[in-house]
């Protein structure tokens, strides 16, 4: 076991040496400087209801877009429009941010391996597909930003990459839509699971007990590489050998890299909020369909929940109490809830589906549409750039027939950064929005159970 | 503490339903009143009123015209509809848990295994039952599901009872047939190949119709009958029209598979899931064929990789008779919504009439059941659904169901 870790990290440090390593970023092999847009003009969208998330929806609004960002949002008299700015009629339509997905499995994805539960040094981003058909199905369902995550399978599948949908042109690789922090690293979160999902044959735990154990046993581990690295100070020679897995869980365990737990029992949901105390990580808890039997624990603990909502519960026995209601018992009780795919569990086509039956059960028709924008926005630390109609923030956007929650509404067409991404009147962007022949040719992801009983 | 939270909330979810009703849940004689009546047969019924009588209805008609008996119950609704017909299903069989103890859709043992009877495998009390119940599901044809060559029998039941026989409409309908990579072995089990499958198939129908020859043969003689064979006396039923054979196939060329055997062995065919019929609609259209059309949220990979949402307006308007189903996918989640799949075609196509019809009315002719369900007409049973709004909406709740007459759900869903 040791040795073959070193060897993996041997032959990963091998092909990232040309990169220069920064602290607390392990993805130096591709640019640090984020694929930019190349919107060239500025374009003011008119006569469109606007819902902007962050505050009232505007009737007969203007919107207008410069550079790849929003640069004026408001009712046509309040908006002066600067002249010669191309100006499109959209009245009768109506316009909200592109929706944010905290939780997919898109571009053929697969992190981890069969060799160990928890391998946090393993990036999901190294195993996408950006030619894969499910990416302009997702943009045909009005998303502009991705979490794209491993699979549920292990303790730790390893890190997830936040990704926007920049596919006005056909990207060559995820370095195209990988969105970069603020030090130039990959945005991303750690992909975490409990309950029966990670559950095997050893290495892999068989109870919940020893799946919280090895859990504390590689924090601890973290915890202590952590230290050496910090009483080494500057002095190179006296830092433990790099190790990829330990130094992912030192990000997490510094608020820098966002821990994305599925957990769907109460019981699991609980116990992910005291490892989440105990080693100080920050957690979005994801899936959370016993969320409504401890909605005030969730509340408390102050932990935003991610909700899958499907057609009918099941499938496996910690899903069985999987109710409409959730997201409702959960806006109730005061904790913060987006709303995700899961895209291969649900078509990302349909996730205005997901809102419409969490308010069927329930919710508040703005806290769903905030479940698909700003709250997911937030659980990715991506607010400031996305998630909400605001001036400053990024052009993404999408053009909708009508009232989003109706089933009888279309996407009409999808921005990203001030660029048109999807445009369901163009016959090869329709085909995708409606399949039809050609419209496959997917990879199945890497996944735990899929065609599993 | 939690719990009662919860309640009080789910309570007050109930309180705004539009129901109105103070009877106990048996009562049989009920007036259903909406603001708009999809019968299904003719026009709808702006401020109807179906009235039900033992169980089944005993008149249909605008409230102006249709007197309440005093002494019935009122339920009122915004929209009420005739309950809804689930066209393929593995609800019973595939129980919520998924865990092997409640798996009991697809024996994998023998790839040919027609005499195996989904009246044997059917649990009334799976949960998922009632899910579908409450969400106004009236009827499924549910049974042994896609995914070996002949997986066993299917049968048509309404959601409601302790056993199978209390919810039992037919007791055999369809064979279960799939000609698609789901059914092929690997190594050097067969069938391997799209060719070997076919080779199977015809070789149990001729047995079959020699079967049914040597019974021919031997008239009034029992000595000279053949022996009792479970299978071939299945497949005898299926060569002689009483079952018919449900093929699940996706790919143009496993739809062309299905036709050719039709043609050659005569046995009433229904397409199952199809995600390419649509590139098939003259030769489907001529061969007579009905198809349960695949869900929307089928993984698009494999045979399905070329779904589309807009095959059930293609179909229709190619003039071959369509029913939606919910499916089966051994992962998340256990049963789709047929409700949620006929949605998907009126916002893809289909009118609002034609997308109500693949869930009732259609449905019910396909099935051979339109004299019993599928519509509000008068000596039909009295399954309904009422909805507080368009029951196509996401967002709209299932406020009440009837089966048989009997008050079933008053619970919104």
């Amino acid at each position: 076991m040791l040795l073959s870790k070193s060897g993996l990290t041997c032959l990963l440090v091998g092909i990232l040496s040309v990169g220069c390593w920064v602290a607390a970023s392990t993805d130096a092999a591709i640019s640090p400087v984020e694929h930019s847009s190349k919107q060239e003009a500025a374009i003011a969208f008119v006569g469109a209801r606007l819902i902007p998330i962050d505050r009232e929806p505007i009737e007969n609004g203007v919107l207008i877009i410069n550079g790849g960002k929003i640069t004026a949002i408001g009712s046509a008299d309040s908006v002066r429009i600067p002249a010669g700015t191309q100006t499109v009629n959209v009245s009768g339509k109506t316009i909200m941010p592109g929706l944010v997905d905290t939780h997919s499995h898109i571009g053929g994805i697969g992190a981890a391996d069969g060799s160990n539960p928890i391998q946090p040094g393993v990036r999901v981003m190294d195993s996408i597909n950006v030619r894969d058909s499910g990416f302009k199905r997702a943009l045909a369902g009005g998303l502009t930003t991705l979490n794209i995550m491993p699979g549920s399978g292990h303790l730790s599948s390893g890190q997830t990459v936040y990704v926007k949908l920049r596919f006005s042109e056909q990207p060559a690789s995820v370095a195209e839509i990988a969105i970069r922090r603020d030090d130039g690293g990959i945005a991303g979160g750690l992909k975490m699971a409990n309950g029966t999902n990670p559950q095997g044959d050893p290495p892999f735990p068989g109870t919940r007990g020893k799946a919280a154990y090895l859990v504390r046993e590689q924090f601890i581990k973290a915890r202590e590489y952590q230290q050496k690295l910090a009483a080494a100070g500057d002095d190179e020679s006296k830092k433990p050998p790099r190790d990829l897995d330990l130094e992912t869980l030192v990000e997490v365990m510094e608020g820098k890299r966002m821990v994305h737990h599925h957990t769907h029992r109460h019981d699991d949901i609980m116990t992910v909020l005291r490892l989440s105390e105990e080693f100080g990580f920050r957690v979005v808890l994801q899936h959370v369909s016993e969320g409504w039997k401890v909605a005030r624990e969730i509340a408390a603990a102050k932990a935003p929940c991610s909700v899958i909502v499907i057609d009918s519960p099941g499938g496996k026995l910690e899903a069985r109490d999987m109710r409409y209601e959730t997201c409702a018992v959960l806006e109730h009780a005061g904790a913060r809830v987006a709303i995700h795919t899961d895209d291969w569990i649900t078509d990302s086509r349909l996730f205005f589906r997901s809102a419409g039956l969490a308010v069927r059960g329930g919710m508040s028709r703005e806290a769903a549409l905030e479940a698909l924008t700003l709250a997911g926005a937030e659980m990715l630390d991506l607010q400031d750039r996305v998630g909400s109609l605001t001036p400053g923030k990024d052009a993404d956007f999408i053009i909708l027939s009508g009232d989003p929650l109706s089933v009888y509404t279309k996407v009409e067409q999808t921005w990203v950064e001030g660029r048109k991404a999807f445009d369901r009147a163009d016959p090869k962007d329709r085909l995708y929005a409606v399949g039809g022949y050609g419209a496959g040719h997917d990879q199945q992801p890497y996944f735990c159970c899929f065609g599993h009983q | 503490m939690k719990r009662s939270t919860l309640r009080l909330f789910l309570l007050s979810i109930v309180a705004c339903g539009a129901l109105v009703s103070q009877a106990t849940p048996a009562a049989a004689q009920v007036a259903v009143r909406g603001k708009i009546v999809h019968t299904m047969a003719g026009d709808p019924i702006a401020d109807g009123v179906v009235i039900v009588t033992d169980g089944k209805i005993s008149a249909v008609g605008s409230a102006d015209q249709i007197a309440i008996p005093e002494s019935y119950r009122v339920l009122q609704a915004a929209v009420v509809t005739p309950g809804l017909i689930d066209a393929h299903s593995v609800v019973g069989l595939g129980g919520m848990d998924n865990q092997d103890q409640d798996q009991e859709q697809l024996e994998s043992s023998k790839p040919i295994q027609p005499g195996m009877r989904a009246v044997d495998a059917y649990n009334a009390k799976d949960p998922l039952v009632e899910w579908l119940r409450r969400m106004g599901i009236t009827t499924v044809h549910t049974g042994h599901a896609p995914g070996e060559l002949i997986s066993g029998q299917t049968m048509i039941v309404k959601t409601v009872g302790n056993t199978v026989e209390d919810a039992l409409i037919t007791d055999a309908w369809g064979v279960a047939c799939t000609l698609s990579a789901d059914a092929q072995k690997a190594g050097t089990q067969s069938p391997g190949t799209r060719g070997k499958m076919i080779s199977m198939l015809r070789q149990q129908l001729i047995e079959a119709r020699e079967y049914l020859a040597k019974q021919a043969a031997a008239g009034g003689d029992a000595s000279k009958q053949p022996s009792r064979n479970l299978r071939l006396e299945t497949l005898a039923r299926v060569l002689q029209g009483e079952l018919r054979l449900i093929v699940t196939a996706d790919r143009g060329q496993d739809i062309a598979s299905a036709l050719r055997l039709q043609e050659e062995f005569k046995f009433p065919l229904v397409l199952d899931s199809a995600a390419e019929s649509y590139t098939m609609t003259e030769e489907i259209k001529t061969a007579g064929v009905p198809v349960f059309l695949h869900p929307s949220m089928y993984r698009s990979v494999g045979d399905r990789e070329n779904m589309s949402f807009e095959t059930a307006a293609k179909l229709k308007a190619a003039g071959i008779p369509i029913a939606l189903q919910s499916g089966y996918e051994n992962y998340v989640p256990k049963t789709r919504v047929a409700l949620f799949e006929a949605a998907i075609t009126a916002a893809n196509g289909l009118s609002f009439r034609d997308a109500l019809a693949t869930i009732t009315i259609d449905a019910a002719t396909i099935l051979g059941i339109n004299d019993r369900v599928g519509s509000l007409e008068v000596g039909k049973d009295a399954d309904l659904a009422l909805y507080d709004g368009d029951p196509f909406e996401y967002t709209t709740h299932c406020i009440g169901v009837l089966i048989d007459g009997k008050v079933v759900s008053e619970e919104v869903r």
